[in-house]
């Protein structure tokens, strides 16, 4: 933990060399969500409601499923140069250095200009629990934090995977924005209204509707309680993500020079 | 050091930018499986988007018992445009992401600005904004030319109303084509001047991130503009991000006929005369002041 603050200081000082651009890459990541949600708002100035869901409910599904991925992408989001890493050998390096790999490969490179998403992820979050008129017992609570904590581990697990797969193909997959910023934009309205499919594939594949669709349900008093355990079960999405990111690093062959 | 020192005949001299056009256009199509999986990526997205409008449309017609009619005929009422020609709108959005998404820029220009190989660019006979044009022209060209064609194939074969539906007419589908030159042109000429901004600020980033976020959501990337309030729909339509992608879509499918497209028409190509005399006004006063980076 002290060497990830160590990487955060160095590449925090590196950024700061150019302020200006810094914080209009900052302002730029939040405008990009603010228009999202700007969307929303007008398609429902148009429709009342979306199969069953209201301007409200979207608004704090929108919120949740924001913040998980903001969370995540705080996280996990250094994956995104590991192919760039594995071409230029530079994974060689980190591989004989005695620590943790994939605690190396998130601080060689850490963005902060998502501190703009973070932000606008945040008040997104704020505004939809003010407006949701939900009655705050103590199981809804615990839901509301599963959800973050099984929503960070789903995104992250898509970012380690996403790391994995380059061991094999040595370039990024431009299919995987569909997992990640993909998810991230349709994840503003419940799963569900795109369909019984698209349920289906979203809770037994990915299991991204485990933590957005079937809690809130709950949240909004309408599935079961133990829809608001469902999260926690996510969370084992990170096994296989990470049993794949240990076969790919044993199987690692230098191609740098 | 510029292209007036040498005497080249006007012919030769368009000679050069179309040779620029046809290297990076051929160098572009050398990346085959990026185009696979981009179309496979691109595909999804837009059966999402219309999975997504699908529900906003159902919710509105439940009580219909012949859903697929029910949704083909769907168009009055709340709905600024049918179902089909929303879908024929982000069938074709998907098929030419290439040519209008500003965010597809160029790194080559940004990091020779930035280290300094500007330099042998601007000791060449050429006038580097018309190279730079020509250079984007072709990558973006290249782009979609690989990607479109599987899926608006595809798009053309899902059944009614979920696929593409045919243009709304010859006439229509000429003016297609024509609109969607010119509005490649002027997104072109508008990224143009985000990468001369780079002479001035050194670090791109920051401007090109808040450009993209514009672009994006005032050109009806995020939602297509007829879905927007009638009096923001109305000064959005005079902003030059309408003249990108919103024109030539909605052409196709017809939501923009007579009148109305004839004024699209027009103020695309005025926007397109002010982007370029803009961007090669700045780009001279760059050159002028240029200070070089790196050594």
């Amino acid at each position: 933990m002290r060497l990830y603050g160590k990487y955060f200081f160095i590449q925090l000082k590196s950024r700061m060399e150019y302020k200006t651009s810094f914080l209009l890459t900052c302002l730029g990541q939040f405008f990009i969500s603010f228009y999202v949600f700007l969307g929303v708002y007008f398609m429902f100035q148009r429709f009342p409601e979306v199969e069953g869901f209201t301007y409200e409910e979207v608004l704090l599904c929108f919120g949740i499923t924001l913040l998980e991925f903001s969370l995540a992408e705080a996280v996990a989001r250094g994956f995104d140069c590991f192919p760039g890493i594995l071409r230029q050998g530079e994974f060689d390096r980190i591989m004989v250095r005695p620590r943790n790999e994939i605690l190396q490969v998130l601080g060689s490179r850490i963005e902060f200009t998502r501190i703009g998403r973070m932000l606008q992820a945040v008040a997104m979050f704020s505004y939809g629990i003010s407006v949701s008129r939900i009655t705050w017992t103590f199981p809804k609570v615990m839901t509301l934090l599963f959800m973050l904590l099984g929503g960070t581990a789903v995104f992250s697990g898509i970012f380690l995977l996403f790391a994995s797969i380059c061991f094999f193909t040595l370039e990024g997959l431009e299919i995987f924005n569909i997992f990640t910023d993909g998810a991230k934009e349709y994840g503003k309205y419940p799963v569900s209204i795109y369909g019984k499919r698209v349920l289906q594939l979203c809770t037994f594949v990915i299991p991204y509707s485990l933590v957005q669709y079937y809690p809130l349900t709950f949240l909004l008093d309408r599935g079961q309680p133990w829809y608001g355990l469902l999260p926690l079960a996510a969370c084992l999405f990170l096994l296989p993500c990470f049993a794949l990111w240990k076969y790919g690093v044993r199987h690692y062959t230098s191609c740098g020079s | 050091m510029r292209s007036d020192v040498f005497s080249i005949s006007p012919h030769s001299r368009l000679r050069k930018y179309i040779a620029f056009f046809r290297l990076h256009f051929t160098m572009g199509l050398q990346y085959r499986t990026a185009a696979f999986a981009g179309i496979l990526t691109q595909f999804i997205w837009g059966a999402m988007e219309i999975l997504m409008f699908r529900a906003f449309y159902r919710t509105s017609y439940a009580a219909s018992p012949a859903e697929e009619t029910a949704l083909a005929a769907a168009g009055t009422g709340s709905f600024p445009m049918t179902f089909e020609a929303t879908c024929a709108y982000v069938w074709m959005q998907q098929a030419f992401l290439a040519l209008f998404m500003a965010w597809m820029m160029d790194n080559d220009i940004f990091s020779d600005i930035v280290n300094g190989n500007v330099s042998y660019e601007l000791c060449r006979p050429i006038d580097i904004y018309n190279m730079w044009f020509a250079k984007s022209l072709a990558a973006r060209c290249s782009k979609a030319v690989l990607r479109c064609m599987p899926i608006l194939l595809v798009a053309a074969f899902l059944p009614r109303p979920y696929g593409l539906m045919a243009p709304a007419g010859g006439m229509a589908f000429l003016l297609f084509l024509f609109t969607l030159m010119t509005g490649l042109a002027v997104t072109v000429a508008f990224c143009m001047l985000i990468y001369i901004s780079a002479f001035f600020t050194i670090s791109p980033d920051g401007i090109r991130m808040m450009a993209m976020s514009m672009v994006e959501f005032f050109s009806g990337a995020v939602i297509p503009l007829p879905f927007f309030p009638e009096r923001l729909k109305a000064f959005f339509e005079l902003l030059p991000f309408a003249s990108m992608q919103n024109v030539p879509l909605r052409i196709y499918s017809g939501d923009l006929s007579g009148h109305a497209m004839w004024r699209a028409i027009l103020i695309q190509l005025i926007w397109l005369f002010l982007l370029v005399t803009a961007g090669k006004l700045l780009c001279r006063t760059a050159v002028r002041k240029i200070t070089l980076q790196g050594g």
